[in-house]
């Protein structure tokens, strides 16, 4: 995973709240069986209508997702965070994440950074008035900087933390073997096991 | 949450969330890492396993546990002639990739044409798999259904599945907690499905992030396993991390007997320990919703998010009418979807299409009780009524109590299990522009097949409106009223 301190780029306004992850990629995609290549399946039934802000210049290249509030709700696929990371995009700014994709944003090394609403607001004004503005945000100083707006995000240490040194998940738990292997040695008797299966 | 657990009085998710402990997360300034919790059940399903097996085999990697480890093919599994292959070659990589994974890791599998194959959610419980106490988890949002026995029941991303596949753990942040009381009797007509569409429509999409939610009181009491499976499905559609329902004798009485419950010596322990999962007196609960179970009627949603509901009786409301702009706009862009004008009785409104299945609402007794209002009733011609058993398991039952002539009998296309039009990854699609009332979980835009509508209703609202053609409540059918 790519170790993320800071980063500018292109701001898109995607001025929608709910943005559930069904439209962020619709559930044939899930069908896949890679973990990337979803570039083409972001926003799938948006992108087919011309005035969608991804097929409009200069917002296509963009690489920070500014969104309204409650982004990613629905499904918990993950596929919603790679096909965000395939398209271009670092970071996603919204005032409210679902649960499950901030938790997948992490992992994935995608900045899902709070900012609060008049905020986002005002940065959506910039970006209006100024197309192809560049967003620039510092996980050291959690700062978002975008024109003349100039705000901080919220984010939890440790994930910040995470990003930053660009750690997975798996290796770091994989250092607790000793305690994992304490606590099974402590599992009561009746918990259920799936083998030997019983019909 | 899970903080300074020794002495204070607990909710019963933060007595789970403590007996799962495996490392305690560091205070570092001023903040918890995450708490390393035990998984104790692992459901696996086509859709979000592939990149995590790949994932194993790039790092070289095994499965810890296996035997904590259950696999089935519900979300592409045709609901019509299981005997051919898949048609969809995408659809059939995706299961053949299951079973090769499934083998190759030593993975019990479920596959179509067994017995047990079905949605994940209808078949840990089916099992006996899903017991009070336990953490339980699946690349899927609605593990939340699983909460009804007292688990905390979580959904997972495809790179959380490789995680527990590969240390039988999860490094998980603390949630916070709210109370869901409902107190009072349902009338007759009213059901699980009405009661969480009314928490839903509450409490919106986002009100429950970050929570647990814990559902209590007397009309949840009251209910059956079943429905309370309905309502813990959903509370993902209130943002909910997890919704869960205290152990009690109707917990203990679905658990006993079921193939994998324990037995012996072993149940004594067993319900001993679940006898301790209530939430004990004085704890607290960082939120609380109180909702009358009496005042309650038949629910619909009316939008594309589930927390767009309003009772039966009601009519389609006017966005103009909402104080918040976010809310209003949401409205106006979802009327427009779903193509329906500020005003219209929800009773009138007509359906091409009524599905009944899902991880929500397609185990046998919702099966039944559709199946009770539709005998010796006619089909309205023009609506097409799909009905998907939850598992083939489900089926078998209902079989073997006749629901499925009821259902042919009715003119209903009876099909085999899956999630099929819940999400329509298999060919059960609404057509663009179709309308449909659903007993599934999610109205989201294009959620049930390109341009389709989706109506969320519970299983006897579902089956009224197949009998009228236009949503209706169990009452409008069982008491025709004068015209
Ligand atoms: S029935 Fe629907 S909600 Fe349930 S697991 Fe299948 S696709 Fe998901």
């Amino acid at each position: 995973m790519e170790p993320i301190t800071t980063h500018t780029g292109i701001g898109v306004p995607l001025k929608a709240s709910n943005v559930d992850t069904d439209q962020i990629i619709p559930a044939v995609f899930l069908k896949r069986i890679t973990k990337t290549g979803f570039d083409d399946a972001l926003f799938y039934a948006w992108r087919k209508n011309p005035d969608f802000v991804l097929n409009q210049e200069p917002y296509r290249h963009g690489s920070v997702l500014v969104a309204g509030p409650d982004f990613g709700t629905g499904s918990s696929r993950e596929h919603a965070v790679w096909a965000l990371k395939d398209y271009g995009f670092r970071v996603v700014i919204s005032s409210r994440f679902a649960d499950i994709f901030y938790g997948n944003a992490a992992k994935q090394g995608l900045l899902a950074a709070k900012v609060a609403q008049p905020d986002v607001e005002l940065i959506f004004k910039e970006l209006e008035t100024e197309p192809g503005t560049e967003i620039t945000v510092d996980l050291e100083s959690r700062t978002v900087i975008c024109g003349t707006v100039e705000t901080t995000f919220s984010i939890d240490n440790y994930t910040r933390w995470r990003l930053m040194e660009g750690l997975d998940d798996i290796s770091l738990t994989l250092r607790q073997e000793e305690a994992i292997s304490t606590y099974e040695a402590t599992r009561p008797g009746f918990k259920p096991t799936t083998l030997p299966a019983r019909t | 949450m899970a903080e300074n657990m020794a002495d204070k009085p607990l909710t019963l998710a933060e007595k789970v969330w403590r007996d799962h402990i495996v490392v305690r997360g560091e205070e570092k300034d001023g903040e918890r890492s995450p708490d390393l919790l035990y998984i104790d059940l692992h459901l696996v399903h086509e859709v979000t396993s592939p990149q995590a097996f790949e994932g194993l085999r790039l790092a070289g990697r095994s499965v810890r546990r296996p035997d904590l480890t259950i696999a089935t093919e519900d979300h592409n599994t045709p609901t019509l002639e299981i005997d051919k292959p898949i048609a969809d070659p995408v659809s059939r990589k995706q299961v053949q990739t299951l079973r090769t994974n499934a083998e190759e890791f030593g993975i019990r599998l479920h596959s179509l044409g067994d017995a047990n194959q079905g949605i994940v959610h209808v078949v840990g419980p089916q099992l006996g798999l899903t017991q009070p106490g336990m953490t339980v988890v699946c690349g899927d949002s609605h593990t939340s259904t699983h909460g009804a026995f007292g688990s905390l029941a979580m959904g997972i991303g495809t790179s959380e599945v490789e995680h527990v596949l590969a240390t039988q753990t999860l490094p998980l942040k603390p949630f916070k907690t709210m109370a869901i009381t409902v107190n009072g009797t349902l009338k007759p007509g009213v059901s699980a499905k009405d009661i969480i569409l009314a928490v839903i429509a509450k409490i919106g999409t986002g009100g429950g992030q970050g929570y647990v939610l814990e559902y209590r009181g007397s009309a949840i009491e009251q209910l059956s396993m079943e429905a309370r499976m309905t309502i813990c499905n959903m509370s993902i559609e209130a943002g909910a991390r997890a919704g869960m329902v205290a152990p009690d004798e109707t917990t203990f009485n679905y658990v006993q007997g079921r193939p994998h419950a324990p037995a012996g010596e072993d149940w004594d322990a067993a319900v001993e320990y679940w006898r301790s999962l209530r939430t004990d007196e004085g704890a607290q609960f960082d939120a609380e919703v109180i909702l009358d179970a009496d005042e309650l009627e038949p629910f619909v949603t009316w939008g594309t998010n589930p927390g767009q509901g309003v009772s039966l009786s009601d009519a389609v409301p006017d966005p103009a009418t909402f104080d918040d702009p976010v809310d209003r706009e949401s409205a106006e862009r979802a009327l427009q979807y779903m193509d329906l004008a500020p005003g219209t009785p929800m009773k009138d409104i007509r359906v091409d299409t009524v599905f009944l299945g899902s991880c929500t609402n397609a185990r046998l007794e919702d099966l039944r009780a559709a199946a009770e209002i539709i005998r010796g009733r006619e089909k309205d011609p023009d609506v097409r009524m799909i009905v998907v058993p939850g598992s083939a398991k489900v089926r078998l039952d209902a079989e073997a109590e006749g629901l499925d002539q009821v259902f042919k009998d009715f003119g209903a296309e009876w099909r085999f299990a899956g999630c099929s039009m819940c999400l329509g990854m298999n060919p059960d699609q609404l057509a663009p522009g179709e309308r449909c009332a659903s007993t599934s979980n999610r109205n989201f835009e294009g959620r049930q097949g390109k341009g389709g509508r989706t109506h969320l209703v519970s299983p006897v609202v579902a089956a009224a409106t197949a009998i009228r053609g236009t949503l209706s409540a169990p009452s409008d059918v069982l008491q025709p009223q004068a015209a």
